[in-house]
């Protein structure tokens, strides 16, 4: 027992109880809690959680459920949408922010401020732009465009549009500020000696700048995809998941059917799938990232 | 000392050939309006409408009377200024529950946010202290551990936390959601201050050691007053982070103790009575206004804490 | 014939002069170091050449042309930077082809000129692999290698060698010198390290303060600096500085305290003769004991510190309660506490004027 060597368990003794609460935050929430979830969805608990399992009767019922194949297509649509236009719109910005520009400070405050405001806030802003009787669509039929039509959060078959703007717009000024700290970060030289080799500015960029901005790319797309497969405030408050389920997103079937539907495995195993989307994207990229460091 | 060798060199130069001081001379001749300019700055100014446009919307429904919303057009400035949507929103919109406005979910907020942001720092300055200078046998999982628990969805968690929070007799009230905001603060925070305390020179912690101060004195006295501004990033972090929280104050909150985004909502979204646009929007505002003071006041201090959130371990 | 011409350069940041009003013209073929401690504006002018800055006033004439407003691409120049700037994605074939293939030259053209780069540098066996796969020295030998396939009259060296080891250093340098006795470019070769420059340069440039302070061979510049500063920035260890008077005309001596040096054999190069001056001499012109009895100058020192290094030892003594330092060969058993006899040539010294720092 510890007798035998005293001084392994009680070297750095203080520390370790310091960390008490990140061990205890690690490993009983984050690891257990995921655990226990993965577990439950493998019972048919409904009020209550009950170890009662049923196999993979619950998954069947969520693939066979309307609803969440409607929320899955809806956050495919929104998550391949949202990723390229927050890579393209945040690369093209912190872009032209690096051209040693007048006013950087002022436009770089205007892009980033939706990024300090809540998705409650943000759905509800633009709930009320795109309102088709007073919002946008109406300001421009009054202007002479009568025929204009842009109703996104009363039309199911574009809702999920109108729910990119706003994350867009919340999203953007992010994705931006990330660019342009690794476009700062890119040695001057190379920006010279492609002047010197007589590279037009666009294939500098394209040949030579983007590919060295690889890791930046990576890290945001990891970013912005754990961020998309999360949506949830943003839905409930521009469209409550409506007209109908048209808008509806994995996260809202989980809190419904968990806290409202009063049908807790359904809630297990649809998280327990977000869960699996996320780690598709996440086990490679952390092999990539930290596996090689671990192995040096 | 100023004389310069070049008097002499000058006097040769010009001996050389006359034909080659004609020709370009001084800067190369830059028009301020060229077509790249016109490209940056066009394409500036039109982004910066569509993010200003919202906040200028806002600002301007607040202002208005529902008839005057009804009428224009909601990009108009108010004809006639009124202040009465915000006491309105502040004092006596209703939520479907009661009709005390957003009054009583912004002291919610602030009686959640203060109390997360003190703990939640206080865990995760330690822990990345420990991380950084006392290394110990397992450490590194455990980090790892936390470091993916900010990727998986939190969805996966809720539950086993309800269950956690019953067991502890805290589901459902203010201190509940403050550990729970705690909890989940705890992955950027502790790699924030890890990252901090690794930067800071080795031997400085090692020159204290051989002083014989030991874990806590290390850090009280040496570590916390030398990085104030790691604590700022990280207040700004964690304020604007649970503020602007509204799944886990809607899980883990019953409604006398709702936060503010949460009563925002149900203010908004509610479905009985006639929609107020203009109440709407002041309340909207109301919710937004902390953290946007906290970013403008923390100008980059507020990039510097989202860079550090992106920033590999 | 002149390679590069620069006639009243001046570069402002703002309210600030970097570069005042500067003139320099450079043979062709000649190998030109501009020296300076940071922020002496050296790589300024180095770019400015480049046309990777916007100068103020003045103009840039490289090969005849008045490159004024040029592209960099249009100069004629090729550049090698301290920190290689090699696209990092391409293979070292990749980094050499590609400003040709911009220019859209044709293929067996690229071919060709990259085979010779390759042969001149010893780096084909290197061409396949990326720049995260080569050595520092690897590298740079890249880096000029772009230089070279652009088959430019001038070179430009951005302290090529100063993220190198001290070892490779003095290897990349023989190379560089190599390099410039085949091809015959002209080199404008910028760096902080005196030895670089004092092994490579036909001529250098020493630079403070945005002002070209002496344009002379190696050879001029370490034995008859123009004034106290360039002086004292060359020579490692510096030269020894003594304060004090000159008196008399025609046989003058300089005077401190009790101290005597006579002048006579010190050839002046300006007529005047003011009161107060500095007297310097370098601490390999001083020798020491017996030696020392035979220069036209000799007193006697006591030793403070000895620092052997190997070929030589550097010795710290006192004269006239000043530091001075002289260097004696490796072998001598000197020590700290002796006195010893030293002498030196007045004619091997420099005088300056203590008031405006000009060698008299």
């Amino acid at each position: 027992m510890a007798s035998e060597r005293p001084n392994r368990l009680y070297r750095n003794l203080t520390a370790k109880i310091a960390a008490i609460p990140m061990i205890l935050t690690a490993v009983c929430v984050f690891l257990g809690g995921t655990a226990w979830t993965v577990v439950y969805s493998f019972t048919n608990s409904k009020l209550l959680p009950r170890a009662k399992f049923v196999g993979l009767d619950q998954y069947e019922r969520l693939w066979g459920t309307h609803r969440w194949v409607v929320s899955i297509e809806n956050l495919m649509i929104y998550g391949i949408c949202s990723l390229v236009l927050s890579l393209v719109i945040g690369f093209v910005l912190a872009a032209l922010m690096d051209q040693k520009i007048r006013f950087e400070n002022t436009f770089r405050t205007i892009i980033l401020y939706p990024f300090a405001l809540s998705f409650i806030v943000t759905g509800l802003v633009w709930q009320w732009l795109l309102n088709p009787d007073l919002g946008l669509q109406s300001v421009v039929r009054s202007a002479g465009w009568v025929s204009f039509n842009f109703d996104p959060l009363y039309n199911a078959d574009i809702v999920i549009f109108g729910v990119l703007i706003a994350g867009i717009w919340q999203g953007s000024g992010l994705i931006m500020v990330l660019m342009l700290a690794g476009l700062r970060g890119i040695d001057e030289s190379i920006w010279k000696a492609a002047r010197v080799d007589g590279i037009p500015l666009w294939k500098t960029y394209v040949f030579i700048v983007i590919p060295m901005l690889r890791p930046v790319f990576i890290t945001t797309l990891v970013l912005i995809t754990s961020g998309i497969v999360r949506l949830y405030d943003l839905i409930v408050a521009q469209t409550s998941g409506g007209p109908g389920i048209a808008s509806e997103v994995p996260a809202k079937y989980v809190y419904d059917y968990m806290f409202q539907g009063q049908n807790l495995g359904q809630g297990f195993a649809a998280s327990t799938m977000m869960l699996l989307a996320v780690l598709i994207v996440i086990i490679p990229w952390a092999y990539l990232e930290f596996g090689g460091k671990k192995r040096g | 000392m100023a004389n310069p060798i070049s008097l002499s060199v000058t006097a040769a130069a010009i001996g050389t050939t006359r034909a080659e001081l004609s020709g370009p001379r001084g800067a190369r001749p830059k028009r301020a309006i060229s077509p790249r300019n016109v490209f940056i700055y066009g394409t500036l100014l039109l982004v910066s409408v569509y993010y200003l446009l919202p906040l200028y919307v806002m600002i301007v429904t607040s202002l208005k009377g529902m008839p005057e919303i009804r009428l224009g057009n909601i990009f108009a400035p108010p004809v006639e200024v009124t202040f009465e949507p915000w006491v309105k929103a502040w004092a006596t919109a209703c939520t479907g529950l009661n009709c005390e406005g957003l009054s009583r979910g912004f002291w919610n907020s602030v009686r959640i946010t203060v109390p997360s942001v003190v703990l939640s720092i206080a865990i995760a300055s330690v822990n990345g202290y420990a991380l950084a200078n006392w290394r110990f046998k397992g450490a590194d999982f455990f980090f790892t551990v936390l470091i993916f628990g900010a990727f998986i969805p939190y969805q996966v968690m809720l539950y086993p936390i309800v269950i956690l929070l019953r067991e502890l007799g805290l589901f459902g009230s203010l201190w509940g959601l403050v550990l729970v905001h705690s909890i989940f603060g705890m992955p950027i925070l502790t790699l924030l201050f890890r990252n901090y305390f690794t930067s800071v020179p080795e031997e400085l912690f090692k020159a204290a050691r051989v002083d014989g101060a030991g874990f806590w004195g290390i850090y009280f006295k040496i570590m916390l007053p030398m990085s104030l501004p790691i604590f700022v990033v990280a207040m700004i972090i964690q304020i604007t982070g649970v503020w602007n929280d509204f799944l886990f104050g809607v899980v883990y909150t019953k409604p006398d103790v709702y936060p503010m985004t949460v009563q925002l909502n149900n203010i908004v979204n509610s479905v009985q009575g006639v929609k107020e646009y203009n109440v709407n929007m002041a309340a909207t505002i109301i919710t937004g206004l902390v953290p946007l003071i906290v970013y403008f006041v923390s100008g980059k201090l507020f990039v510097r804490g989202i860079a550090a959130g992106a920033v590999k371990g | 014939m002149t390679s590069v011409s620069i006639r009243d350069l001046t570069l402002k940041f703002g309210s600030l002069e970097v570069l005042k009003s500067l003139n320099l013209d450079i043979d062709e073929g000649e190998f030109l170091v501009l020296l300076g401690p940071s922020g002496c504006g050296k790589s300024t002018l180095l770019n400015c050449i480049a046309g990777l800055l916007d100068i103020s006033d003045g103009q840039i004439f490289i090969g005849g042309n008045n490159v004024t407003w040029s592209e960099p691409s249009e100069r004629g120049i090729g550049m090698v930077f301290q920190s290689y700037a090699l696209y990092p994605q391409m293979s070292v074939e990749g980094n050499l082809a590609f400003g040709l293939k911009n220019a859209r030259m044709p293929k067996d053209e690229i071919a060709k000129r990259i085979t010779r780069a390759a042969e001149v540098l010893q780096i084909e066996p290197l061409l396949q692999r990326k720049p995260a796969q080569l050595s520092g020295g690897q590298r740079q030998r890249v880096a000029i290698g772009r230089a070279l396939v652009r088959d430019v009259d001038v070179f430009l060296f951005d302290e090529p060698l100063s993220n190198l080891d001290a070892k490779l250093r003095a290897e990349l340098r023989v190379e560089i010198k190599r390099l410039h006795q085949r091809l015959k470019n002209t080199m404008i070769y910028v760096t902080h390290d005196q030895i670089e420059a004092l092994t490579l340069a036909d001529r250098i440039a020493i630079m403070r303060n945005g002002i070209i302070q002496q344009l002379d061979t190696p050879h001029e510049i370490y034995n008859r600096p123009v004034n106290l500063y360039v002086a004292g920035f060359m020579g490692s260890p510096g030269m020894n500085f003594i304060e004090g008077e000159i008196s008399g005309a025609g046989d003058a001596s300089f005077n401190v305290a009790a101290t005597q040096i006579p002048l006579a054999r010190y050839p002046f190069a300006r007529a005047d003769r003011p009161g107060k001056a500095i007297f310097g001499i370098r601490p390999e012109h001083v020798s020491c004991g017996a030696a020392a009895m035979e220069e036209p100058f000799s007193t006697d020192v006591e030793i403070e510190v000895v620092e052997p290094m190997g070929a030589d030892t550097l010795v710290w003594a006192v004269l006239d309660g000043k530091e001075f330092r002289f260097r004696v060969d490796g072998q001598s058993p000197l020590q700290a506490g002796q006195t010893v006899r030293i002498g030196f040539d007045p004619a091997k010294a420099s005088v300056f004027d203590a008031a405006s720092e000009l060698r008299l």
